[in-house]
């Protein structure tokens, strides 16, 4: 579904991504895990065109995103749940939810109603603003905010930063049921051992290049990464 | 259901019972009393006040070019409507270039459309920039606009320094009212429609509200000339309002006293900026004005009062509003507005 090779992003004179290639295939999990300044956030917010790609492409069904807008790319069924949630504070959370689904023009009634049934606390709480709720509640909303533009995948910008362990559960639980839903899902986590239990096939990250993958059970049990990442 | 009928229908009445005030007030008071100075001006700053609202509190722009795009309005209203016969007089240095008269209400329509078309053209530019940047470029061009009108070379068309008069005006209040309350309606429906969400979204969070596939540029260029427009019509008013227009009134400190009325009446709030232009005019022309006289009791002449003091107490207000009561009046609430945290509401 979404293939990235020898991806490349600077910023200033800054590599923050060098050789960056991985597979997203339709239907599954995805992880990208890896340390603070691996280069894993700039990587998604350069395959949704926030941030402009030096070199490498970005194959999304087969067709090249890099250059495009990210108008263009969330049209196309991607969409990004940024770092730190980022909901609109002054707005509700209905409102919020509608903003997810700008790009549409089509009625919206059934996806509000299918978030709402993943997020029953959202349903509550539709009149509220964003700004006054819990940061679990806000990563739900930044969640639903993402599946209103109706997306085939889903990237996640750690998804679990700041929250409770409860709280983290509940999220990953969230993102299988999505995915089963049909929605990819590719996910940056430094919550390695959550992340890699979620996930079909882990990546790992240093210093702006993928150093190794596999099936997200085979890296839990990997030596060197239980040792770099999971706190032997 | 019930309860989004009394919304609307309430504020109609009170539009109503306004204008029937209004009307009748007019009929009872001597024509030269200073309450319709008062509200002819007050409705005026309302318009431009909520037009700044529309960008600084609903958009997150913060622009100080409202003074300016008042003056293109305000000119462009002067010079398309003094009648023929008056132009060898108005332009008595120039000779007049432009030759016809547009009627009053397609000349109010031109000067927003002229502030829009300067304000779109100076947006491509100057909305890269962010916060205080932008703040001081739009100040800037301000003016610079303000310098072009008087250049001598565009003499035959803005007549230079010297001022434009002999244009028709308003005698009657409710004139500058419908006027600017059909503005400020259409700005309020703008701001509860899909494009306002969008603002409040960029204003609230420009990252992710450019990673929902939000055009920034392209919404920030529209709020931008939306505003202008209303700024200028409002500017229009203002010239029809004063009977003659010269552009060395419009400095900045002018946009600095639209800026406090919205800072008073609460950023975010169009009914807050409507509340608090009716008062800062008030206050400014009429209920303040005896600091600005000196006064005698007997031989004791009262310190402090004399022409000045009144900026000065004006200063001192703005200093604790913005100490002690930042929300301004209103907040970011409206008059009528359904309360948003209200539970009972249920689930919609």
């Amino acid at each position: 579904m979404l293939k990235v090779e020898k991806l490349q992003v600077n910023y200033g004179g800054i590599q923050a991504v060098r050789d960056v290639s991985f597979e997203v295939p339709e239907g599954k999990i995805i992880t990208l895990i890896g340390a603070n300044g691996a280069g894993k956030s700039t990587t998604l917010r350069s395959i949704i065109g926030l941030v402009p790609a030096a070199g490498g492409s970005i194959l999304y069904n087969g067709e090249e995103m890099r250059g495009r807008t990210t108008a263009e790319i969330v049209a196309k069924g991607v969409t990004l749940v940024p770092e730190g949630r980022r909901v609109f504070p002054d707005l509700t959370v209905a409102e919020n939810l509608r903003i997810g689904a700008y790009l549409r023009k089509d009625d919206l009634k059934g996806d509000l109603d299918w978030v709402y049934s993943l997020f029953p606390r959202l349903k509550e709480r539709h009149w509220q603003a964003a700004g006054t709720l819990s940061g679990g509640e806000q990563q739900m909303l930044a969640v639903g905010r993402a599946l209103m533009s109706r997306p085939k995948l889903v990237m996640m910008d750690e998804p679990s930063l700041g929250l409770a362990p409860i709280v983290v559960q509940q999220i990953f639980e969230i993102i299988r049921k999505i995915n089963q839903e049909g929605v990819t899902v590719l996910l940056i986590e430094q919550n390695a051992n959550m992340a890699l239990h979620a996930a079909d096939v882990g990546y790992v990250m240093e210093t702006g290049a993928i150093t190794r993958h596999g099936p997200g059970k085979e890296l839990l049990e990997d030596e060197s990464i239980r040792a770099a990442y999971l706190g032997k | 259901m019930k309860k989004m009928k009394r919304e609307t229908i309430l504020p109609a009445a009170l539009v109503l019972a306004l204008f029937a005030g209004l009307f009748i007030l007019e009929r009872v008071l001597p024509a030269s009393s200073t309450l319709f100075v008062v509200l002819k001006k007050g409705a005026i700053y309302a318009l431009v006040a909520a037009s700044m609202n529309l960008l600084n509190g609903f958009t997150g722009l913060f622009s100080l070019g409202q003074a300016g795009f008042m003056l293109i309005g305000a000119y462009t209203y002067a010079v398309f409507t003094i009648p023929a016969e008056m132009k060898p007089v108005v332009y008595q240095y120039y000779d007049h270039a432009i030759g016809f008269t547009l009627p009053v209400p397609v000349a109010i329509l031109l000067a927003g459309v002229m502030a829009a078309l300067f304000a779109a053209l100076i947006g491509l530019p100057v909305l890269k920039l962010k916060s205080d940047y932008l703040a001081i470029a739009t100040l800037g061009f301000a003016e610079i606009i303000r310098a072009v009108i008087q250049y001598d070379k565009l003499g035959p068309i803005t007549n230079g320094s010297n001022m434009l008069k002999s244009y028709p005006k308003f005698s009657s209040v409710l004139f500058p009212f419908t006027v600017a309350g059909v503005c400020i309606a259409i700005i309020l429906l703008l701001i509860n429609s899909s494009y306002g969400r969008v603002f409040k979204a960029i204003r609230d969070d420009e990252i992710a509200a450019e990673a929902m596939g939000v055009n920034l540029f392209r919404h920030k260029e529209l709020a931008f000339a939306i505003s202008s427009f209303f700024a200028g019509i409002s500017g229009a008013l203002l010239a029809m309002f004063q009977s003659t227009v010269q552009a060395s009134a419009f400095k900045s400190s002018m946009t600095y006293e639209i800026l406090l009325i919205v800072v008073i009446g609460g950023i975010g709030s169009i009914s807050g900026s409507v509340i608090a232009s009716f008062l800062f005019v008030a206050c400014s022309e009429w209920w303040l004005r005896f600091l600005d006289t000196e006064m005698f009791i007997g031989s004791f002449q009262v310190p402090f009062l004399r022409s000045g003091f009144r900026m000065v107490v004006f200063s001192v207000v703005i200093m604790v509003m913005v100490l002690f009561y930042r929300k301004g009046i209103m907040g970011d609430r409206e008059l009528f507005q359904k309360r948003r945290d209200n539970k009972a509401k249920g689930v919609r």
